[in-house]
């Protein structure tokens, strides 16, 4: 079957069978490989990616479920506004907290910190808890992480947030 | 040297690895592209133990995309086994069932297709003829005459049997007051990686050169495929610019890549295998250490423990990897941090129909920990004194430093008491106590866990000739190459695949530290395994210490040389020269410039003093500290560093429900000299997260007909955000005397006394009711089962 997805403002088209998921879609048709296959039924979360502005799994999406919709991947997790090699707020605070390690992990937890914080400006820690609590990571024990997307709360509001978020 | 402020070192700096990553820019293996990739799925047996009677794959072969299907026998006759470190020669170890399945997931043939989608289609259509054997999942069992051996050629389930005896053990048991036996288990878990295991093979017959590129943590990995493909050590070119996406240990990956090694051999395609979830938890040979230990303590009224007996039955699964081995890393660290004067100890692996055990962080440390810190728990109980005033009483002292263990092993420093005293301030152990209390008081089960306990690291080997006297290992190097440019600009090379521990920051912020120019403009790469000097891979708490000790000595060697280059130019002795990175200033006042020395060392060798070579370059092959002796008498000196932790947590839960809660976490950490802070906070807390899942959460359980049962990671539970809970972290620093900057190993902190804390939480809690738990992991279940059954019984006999 032809499909077109609109991934990071682009329509990719191919021929896909239909059991293709969105995952391999995106990592094999669009090449898009900052998004990542962990455990393959939606439970570690590795392979979210924001479908229409929400985080989603895409191991668990058939690529033609998601024919019509809008998917950001990391590559493009601050829109098209920063250069290569420039980092988003969220991903210079998992920077700055080394909120990871070995960071298979982390483009779904930047996902995932990005839109709890669309959603929730000042979130408490115990919001950002549940908000990742989706996103599996066995290297850091979440602690950074936490630190980071609290930090990340903090700059985005001293720096007077923009419309379409982080 | 250790003294002094650090300008780089110890600071807090960021991890130069984290930009790519946080970007998506990571490159792992399943991110390597070939157009013309080959691509393998994997046929499972579903049986525990059976004959393999046939495989007809005549009808998969036929289907549209399927290149070859390659069973067991055809590597059997194609490639020698896979290397073992033991004296078993006939458990033999192909990456395909030979003949024969020995437990259920294994995999029986590979078939190679045009896409994985297709691979696994095919599966489907491959008929397996077998004939089930009699198996046996308990290692106790696993060991009587009776038992099926899961190799008949090697006659018997037994690996590994080997009996110590340090010190007068029996004199002092007999003269001490007490003795006590118990007996603990350490559930089967594992690192369990959120990235799987996946390698990608291609030959070029042009060159006769196999490039390997994998998402892999192996010592000696090129030298190993190339053992087993019958292939020369430079015919195989391992590419160590893979990122790996956790492993923690269990990376090993050396049946994958031999077979897709082969697969790349014969068909002259780039192969790749990237394990499925299923494949990797029923089959990727990544389980960890399945121990029971039979404990007895002698012990006086005063509370001195004065010996220990530890019989360890390690259930090693069907083939012996590395798993025997990881019975020998803990005897350098058999009597934890405290003065226990004889130890005798037995050792035993026994292959059981379960799938094969890999290293697992700590490598058989954390186990041995949960042992000897519920033997400490235990006697404080029988004797009624203070689980923390006991400790304290055996715990060895800052003064009696450097600590010959009865094994053989020198403990290099600490200061454990001053790390405890410091945490229970932190803590504020009072108030932590009245909580406690309080939660009772309103109906909660609630206990207080301790645990401390040391990380020996530095990664040495010498567990192999102390468990097998064949073989003669003795050192287990790691090197460092530095080049500086005609441009001025520092490039270090290593040479190991890295999965999260921030080697390039490692390496960078140690460089820079000595040649005194900032770390961020250092590059660090990794050449692929020819191109490279001898290391052995991220193992055993190592790298701070022996990456960031060959780093360090090939910087010296660079800065000697620029000073030379300095001291013949300005025609000073090079002990008076004030060097200041990128300026060097002579006593009297003349000076040179980093870009002078650039200059003269890569253009105008007639400016360089007689005899010098041009350019500036360096490497180091360094030595583990005091390693490098054969053992004596079953005594080995094993690790250069001893790390020390203390862990104080508060666990509450409901008797009804049985769910724990951790209520307050601290940890005490010393592990001498910090290079980066954050990746080794980051390490603390991540080892205390595995330590919670491998303590309440986490096991390879199979059911009574061999089947796995926790093989997707809704079954096999991991902690998440909500299972970790804020943890306090306390830092301490004595520094090693072994090592250059005084840093000892944190790889695998947190990790080694989490599980021990916890448990002592929960038994705590548990204590009135006259019940303990003797197995890791407490599950929820459990806890709430055993509490209704005794409170049935206490309400029976009422």
């Amino acid at each position: 079957m032809n499909i077109t997805i609109d991934i990071n403002g682009k329509d990719v088209t191919a021929a896909i069978e239909p059991r293709v998921t969105l995952l391999d879609f995106v990592r094999d048709v669009a090449g898009l490989k900052g998004t990542h296959a962990g455990c393959e039924h939606g439970v570690c979360g590795a392979c979210t990616v924001l479908l229409d502005g929400e985080a989603v799994r895409s191991c668990l999406i058939l690529a033609a479920q998601a024919e019509g919709s809008q998917i950001t991947t990391i590559e493009a997790v601050d829109g098209t506004t920063r250069q290569p090699g420039e980092l988003s707020i969220i991903q210079d605070a998992f920077c700055e907290s080394h909120g990871l390690q070995c960071g298979y992990c982390t483009p779904g937890m930047v996902l995932a910190a990005k839109t709890l914080l669309q959603h929730n400006p000042t979130p408490s820690r115990e919001q950002v808890r549940d908000a990742i609590s989706g996103n599996i990571c066995r290297c850091t024990g979440y602690v950074q992480i936490i630190d980071a997307i609290m930090l990340a709360a903090e700059r985005l509001q001293g720096r007077n947030q923009p419309a379409d978020g982080a | 040297m250790r003294d002094k402020k650090y300008r780089f070192l110890s600071q807090p700096r960021r991890v130069v690895e984290d930009r790519r990553f946080v970007a998506g820019k990571g490159h792992y293996i399943a991110d390597y592209d070939h157009a013309d990739m080959a691509h393998v799925a994997l046929m499972p047996c579903h049986l525990p133990a059976a004959r393999i009677d046939a495989i007809d794959a005549s009808a998969a072969l036929a289907m549209p995309g399927v290149i070859d299907v390659v069973t067991g026998a055809e590597l059997a006759a194609a490639i020698d086994p896979l290397m073992n470190g033991l004296d078993t020669p006939k458990v033999r170890r192909y990456p395909l069932a030979v003949g024969q399945v020995r437990y259920a997931g294994e995999w029986v043939c590979a078939v190679i297709a045009e896409s994985r989608a297709i691979a696994e289609d095919a599966i489907e259509h491959i008929r397996l003829e077998t004939t089930a054997l009699p198996f046996v999942l308990d290692p106790e069992q696993a060991l009587r005459d009776d038992s099926p051996p899961v190799h008949p050629d090697h006659n018997s389930n037994l690996l590994l049997d080997k009996k110590f005896v340090w010190g007068p053990v029996d004199d002092d048991f007999a003269a001490a007051d007490h003795q006590l036996d118990f007996c603990v288990t350490w559930g089967r878990n594992s690192t369990v990686p959120i990235e799987t295991f996946g390698v990608v093979a291609e030959w070029n017959a042009w060159a006769q050169m196999l490039d390997i590129r994998a998402s892999v943590q192996m010592p000696k990995y090129a030298d190993q495929i190339a053992r087993a493909l019958g292939l020369a050590g430079n015919q195989v070119r391992v590419h160590y610019d893979i990122d790996v996406g956790g492993s923690y240990g269990v990376k090993r990956g050396i049946k994958h890549a031999v077979l897709t090694g082969y697969l790349a051999l014969k068909l002259h395609r780039p192969v790749r295998l990237i394990e499925d979830r299923l494949e990797n938890m029923r089959a990727g040979d990544a389980h960890g250490p399945e121990r029971k230990f039979d404990v007895s303590v002698a012990f006086d009224k005063d509370g001195t423990v004065r010996s220990m007996k530890m019989r360890a039955l390690d259930n090693a699964g069907a083939y012996a990897g590395r798993a025997p081995f990881q019975l020998g890393k803990p005897i350098g660290a058999i009597v934890g941090p405290y003065r226990i004067g004889s130890v005798a100890y037995q050792a035993i692996s026994v292959t059981t129909n379960k799938a094969a055990q890999e290293a697992v962080r700590g490598f058989g440390q954390a186990p041995t920990n949960y042992a000897l810190e519920t033997a400490m728990d235990r006697v404080a109980a029988f004797l009624d004194m203070d689980r923390l005033a006991l400790r304290q009483h055996n715990l060895i002292k800052a003064d009696e430093f450097p600590y010959l263990i009865p094994s053989g092993s020198t403990y290099d420093s600490g200061d454990y008491h001053t790390v405890i005293d410091k945490v229970m301030a932190a803590a504020d152990y009072p108030r932590l106590v009245a909580t406690c209390n309080q939660l009772r008081k309103d109906g909660m089960m609630a206990g207080i866990g301790i645990a401390a306990c040391l990380e020996p690291s530095g990664g040495n080997a010498s567990f192999e000739p102390l468990l097998n006297e064949s073989n003669q290992t003795t050192t287990w190097m790691e090197s460092c190459q530095i080049n500086i440019d005609a441009l001025g600009a520092v490039t270090a090379r290593i040479h190991t695949t890295s999965s999260g521990q921030g080697h390039e920051t490692l390496v960078s912020t140690v460089i820079g530290e000595i040649l005194g120019i900032d770390p961020d403009s250092i590059r660090v790469v990794r050449p692929n395994s020819l191109e490279s000097l001898p290391g052995n891979s991220p193992v055993g708490s190592r790298m701070a210490i022996m990456l960031g000790g060959a780093a360090a000595r090939a910087a010296e060697k660079l800065k000697a040389k620029i000073l030379a280059i300095a001291a013949h130019h300005l025609q000073c002795d090079a002990a008076n020269i004030d060097y200041q990175g990128g300026a060097m200033l002579s006593a009297n006042g003349r000076h040179i410039t980093w870009g002078d020395i650039i200059e003269l060392a890569h253009r105008q060798i007639h400016g360089l003093p007689d005899g010098m070579d041009p350019g500036l370059a360096s490497f180091d092959i360094m030595q583990v500290p005091t390693g490098g002796d054969l053992p004596k008498d079953g005594k080995v000196h094993m690790y250069p560093c001893y790390s020390f932790e203390f862990h104080l947590v508060l666990v509450t839960f409901d008797p009804i429900i049985g769910k724990p809660e951790i209520r307050s976490y601290t940890i005490g950490h010393d592990c001498g000299t910090v290079i980066n802070p954050a990746i080794v906070s980051g390490m603390t807390y991540g080892g205390i997260a595995h330590g919670i899942g491998a303590a309440l959460l986490e096991e390879f359980a199979y059911d009574e007909s061999g089947q796995l049962m926790t093989q997707s990671f809704l079954d096999y539970l991991m902690p998440s955000s909500h299972e970790v809970p804020d943890i306090q972290l306390v830092k301490h620093c004595t520094p090693s005397p072994h090592t250059v900057f005084g840093q000892k190993g944190s790889g695998e902190s947190g990790y080694l006394g989490a599980p021990a804390a916890i448990s002592s939480a929960i038994n705590h809690a548990v204590a009135g009711l006259n019940i303990s738990f003797d197995k890791l992991p407490i599950r929820m279940s459990v806890i709430s089962d055993k509490i209704a059954a005794a409170t049935q019984h206490r309400s029976d006999s009422e």
